[in-house]
């Protein structure tokens, strides 16, 4: 099983030309069309553009978009069984619903497989001034994230060698879960410290003005990205319109 | 770089982590600071590198670089850790290299010929765009040694920089940093507790006392000589364990973990388990230890061994824990990974209780470990607070403490300074005198000549065209 969060470098994809911040602005429209319309016109022709631009992030063929949106796919057909168990509205608000979750999450899906996570620091910090420490620290604590995984294995076994081992019992594995989960949140606070020493003697955060070598350019295709955006949600809105279906949330 | 009577205690601890410390390293020397462990070396160098502030403890004495207090003079010191995995912040080799010259705001021109230049210096192989993760642990090091040297620092200090290495590893961040001080425009003082192999690099040697002050040895001084115990071979006793054609295969991996192995473990030997990382020697351990079961083939227990369990037909990964600890005893690299309680003496009662043993059984049964490993004066402490060379000997003594056939060691003598290594070793050797049968899973050739019978060399598995 893939993670659907990938922490490395990212192989460049045709999407990759896109500057993260214009990905993020993009969301930053989608978002507010999608909450508020309640139909199912809506987010279907806006989801119908976001599949459009899956083979730009690389996501080809379905197994590689199935590894990125399991968690995605799974989360909305739960929403929407859930809706149609307990609604009252039936199938198709069931449908609508899990097509809105769909639609509202597969921008993240784009953005997350067409974007370096140091580009995405560097766009932060250099274009919406946000603080290096965080999208730095943030960075260097995601690296730590892989061998957290196989830390978590280690003090699992190291567990059944000191003959510790829950059986059937799940009061008895809650509280091994909880031993393990322990064990590892000391290992990570002390790899946490021991990388937080290292750039501070690397003169991160210091107090000098920091420099990017990188550097993050935004051009007209960033423009014409989130005009994009807006053009689909526009169009998206009209249809429904015109049609009569649309159906604001809050009415 | 002058330290006149300097001392150093953290605040939770009542002795002086170093003491009465005078030393004066002048532009472009090379010196080595070595001692036992807890002698203070570490802190030693964290003062030097400006990362202990006054909230850290308490400080007496003076301490200056370049004349000017440590943490004024941050930006012309570089520092080399431990650990590379809690050094490098980015994911390619060239942007970690970068990330010091950012942040010291140097001109973004500027930094990409500077990160070529030091990549070269240090030898590093690779272009700028490879992935930190995919790096071998001497080659990340490599390149946290590159990041360091990167905003061209007058003082280097490295902290132990290859004990978490593989001796290939070790060599290569030797060789990178004998390369990158040649030209003698960086003073260097390494901390290492593995004089020997430093002897060629530096000037001067410098050992701190854990009693307080230092002492300076003349050239020519080499370090006493391991102190290796005593053997009677032994022939070999029944087989106890044997891997018949035991390999292991990560989930979703293409490359076993561990190719095919065959190896019989009898009574009385020690088997010692050698190779360069990644060829499986961690994994046949745990194999051994039942603690993973083989994708292929399988482990055999004897009779012997199988002896009063409730499913003697079993392998040794489907016994129950309590009946495993009573058979086969695992020591894991890092000790903490076993710690389960807040006390040394509850420690080693633990396996007896948890194997069924009565409660004074269980703690006649510790304080006797305790007495044995000379930890009785510590049966109160907390296991984690334990120096390095401590929390060794009670992982050891918690895996005797269920008097198991057979141990499995991964990585004993670790970290270990020469005189925690010689005792462990020792101690190592008494269990073979008992007939136990030890698995030893080390890079230490020291080790190996020390207490191995039979040696199993793995081999990089051919990676296929």
């Amino acid at each position: 099983m893939t993670l659907p969060l990938s922490l490395g470098p990212v192989r460049p994809v045709p999407l990759s030309a896109i500057n993260p911040v214009a990905q993020l602005g993009a969301i930053a429209v989608v978002l507010p069309v999608l909450l508020v319309s309640g139909d199912l016109l809506t987010p279907l022709v806006v989801l119908a553009a976001e599949v459009c631009l899956l083979p730009a992030a690389g996501l080809t063929t379905p197994r590689t978009v199935l590894a990125r949106t399991w968690p995605l796919l799974l989360g909305a057909a739960g929403v929407a069984w859930v809706n149609v168990l307990f609604g009252d509205a039936g199938w198709a608000s069931g449908v609508a619903l899990a097509v809105r979750v769909l639609a509202l999450a597969l921008p993240g899906v784009l953005l997350v497989a067409s974007t370096d996570p140091v580009r995405l620091a560097d766009a932060l910090t250099l274009h919406w001034r946000v603080p290096t420490r965080f999208a730095f620290g943030t960075l260097a604590a995601l690296r730590l994230v892989p061998l957290l995984a196989a830390e978590w294995q280690t003090i699992r076994l190291a567990r059944r060698a000191r003959g510790v081992e829950p059986g059937r019992n799940p009061v008895a594995q809650g509280r091994l879960f909880a031993g393990t989960a322990f064990a590892l949140l000391v290992a990570a606070v002390r790899r946490g410290t021991r990388l937080a020493a290292a750039m501070d003697a690397r003169g991160f955060d210091s107090g000098i003005a920091r420099t990017n070598a990188r550097g993050s350019v935004l051009r007209r295709r960033d423009a014409a990205y989130l005009a994009g955006a807006v053009a689909v949600c526009a169009a998206a809105l009209a249809l429904s319109v015109a049609t009569g279906t649309w159906e604001p949330v809050f009415s | 770089m002058r330290l006149t009577g300097w001392g150093f205690r953290y605040p939770s601890r009542h002795a002086w982590a170093a003491r009465d410390v005078d030393l004066r390293v002048d532009p472009g020397e090379r010196v080595l600071l070595t001692g036992p462990s807890g002698a203070g070396k570490s802190t030693l160098l964290h003062a030097l590198a400006g990362l202990l502030g006054p909230d850290e403890g308490e400080q007496t004495g003076e301490i200056t670089v370049d004349g000017r207090a440590p943490a004024e003079a941050r930006a012309r010191t570089g520092v080399v850790f431990q650990d590379p995995d809690a050094q490098l912040v980015m994911t390619r080799a060239g942007d970690d290299v970068a990330f010091g010259l950012e942040n010291a705001g140097v001109r973004p021109e500027r930094i990409w010929p500077a990160v070529e230049s030091v990549l070269a210096e240090v030898g590093f192989p690779y272009g700028r765009d490879r992935a930190t993760a995919a790096l071998s642990g001497g080659q990340k090091q490599r390149l946290v040694l590159a990041g360091a040297l990167a905003p061209r620092p007058g003082l280097l200090l490295l902290d132990e920089p290859t004990a978490q290495l593989d001796p290939d590893g070790a060599v290569l961040v030797r060789e990178a940093v004998a390369r990158a001080t040649g030209a003698r425009d960086t003073t260097l003082l390494v901390v290492d507790h593995d004089a020997e192999a430093w002897l060629p690099l530096v000037d001067r040697v410098v050992e701190l006392r854990p009693e307080g002050g230092a002492v300076e040895h003349g050239p020519g001084w080499r370090p006493a000589p391991l102190r290796l115990p005593v053997r009677t071979p032994r022939p070999a006793g029944a087989v106890l364990l044997r891997a018949e054609a035991a390999g292991y295969t990560h989930r979703g991996a293409e490359q076993p973990a561990l190719a095919a192995t065959d190896v019989a473990v009898p009574a009385g030997r020690t088997l010692a388990v050698t190779g360069p990382n990644g060829t499986g020697k961690s994994t046949l351990a745990l194999l051994l230890a039942g603690l993973r079961p083989p994708t292929t083939g399988r482990i055999a227990a004897a009779p012997a061994l199988t002896a009063g369990l409730r499913r003697p037909d079993r392998p040794p990964h489907r016994w129950r824990a309590d009946e495993l600890v009573r058979r086969i005893g695992t020591v894991f690299q890092h000790p903490e990974h076993q710690f389960l309680t807040g006390r040394v003496r509850d420690e080693l009662a633990l396996g007896p209780l948890r194997s069924g043993a009565g409660d004074d059984a269980a703690h006649r049964r510790a304080e006797e470990l305790m007495e044995r490993l000379g930890l009785a004066a510590l049966a109160e402490a907390n296991p984690f607070t334990l120096s390095g060379g401590q929390q060794r000997r009670l992982s050891v003594a918690t895996a005797l403490a269920t008097d198991p056939a057979v141990l499995v060691l991964d990585e004993p003598t670790f970290g270990q300074d020469r005189d925690t290594w010689g005792e462990l070793v020792a101690l190592l050797a008494e269990q073979q005198r008992d007939g136990r049968a030890l698995v030893l899973v080390t890079h230490d050739a020291a080790v190996v000549r020390a207490l191995a019978d039979d040696e199993l060399a793995l081999q990089p598995t051919p990676v296929p065209a």
